[in-house]
């Protein structure tokens, strides 16, 4: 099956991090008018060099441990461009082309995942 | 209340319905900004929500947040006082007090929370779609 991982894989991390990532800006949307709210993103870069990478998960010696959280995303702050002035660092254009732009990579990926799918598909079939 | 919240449309169907009691306020605030008593502690104060970001999880490590109106408080605002005999509701003196809600900030927030409210909802459409064509693949 590994040839289906080797096909796949990259592709398939790619939706989940831009899923998350779609959603953090979703919630940055919503908070738009919220004082003090402080925008939320991610850098897609790190994201994807985590998710290749694979770190081992952490081991848990003890029954009291907590879990480690499993997603490989550090979230971070977003700079404002302009600070407005009730602390507030939500700038509506910039969520809506960064939303876009997440969106229409999400649908790269899936249009590159379906092509891979049906390379394989016909390299079954053999027809 | 707070681990309901699962996906994007947990995070902007709360935000829809923050920015729709916003809406409330603001239409209740026009629709008393004639409003005119003859003791000024009676009179009508302009409503303001307050929005507070709720974190989807309590340490807020994931950074997802969705938006909750924790309150909607009653400005404490001096109602204007006018000279108007005539009116029936006048007191003792001849004044009457008007609310004192100002339109134009009013108009403003109303513009304000319909962009928010469509934002939102640009949201869903768009992650819905997104969702029918990842079930759609290989297909």
């Amino acid at each position: 099956m590994q040839v289906f991982k080797n096909a796949l894989q990259l592709h398939s991390d790619t939706l989940a991090i831009r899923e998350q990532r779609s959603k953090l800006i979703a919630g940055n949307i919503a908070n738009a008018s919220t004082p003090e709210f402080k925008a939320r993103d991610i850098s897609f870069k790190d994201a994807i060099t985590r998710a290749i990478e694979e770190e081992k998960p952490v081991l848990k010696t003890h029954s009291k441990h907590f879990d480690v959280q499993d997603n490989n995303y550090e979230v971070g702050y977003r700079q404002p461009v302009q600070a407005s002035e009730d602390g507030n660092t939500v700038e509506m254009p910039v969520e809506q082309v960064q939303f876009s732009e997440n969106v229409t990579r999400y649908q790269i990926s899936l249009s590159l995942l379906n092509k891979k799918i049906n390379g394989l598909m016909t390299a079954i079939k053999g027809e | 209340m707070i681990d309901q919240i699962k996906n994007v449309f947990d995070i902007a169907a709360r935000s829809l319905s923050a920015q729709q009691v916003r809406l409330n306020t603001i239409a209740s605030n026009i629709a008393n900004a004639h409003t005119k008593v003859g003791d000024p502690k009676n009179a009508y104060r302009p409503l303001k929500p307050i929005f507070e970001a709720v974190m989807t999880d309590e340490q807020g490590q994931d950074g997802l947040a969705t938006v909750a109106v924790t309150d909607v408080v009653a400005l404490n605002r001096a109602p204007t006082k006018i000279y108007e005999p005539a009116n029936p509701a006048a007191d003792k003196d001849g004044f009457v007090y008007e609310s004192p809600v100002d339109q134009e900030e009013e108009l403003v927030e109303m513009l304000d929370a319909s962009r928010a409210y469509q934002n939102n909802l640009e949201v869903i459409s768009t992650m819905r779609t997104l969702m029918v064509r990842t079930i759609d693949i290989g297909k």
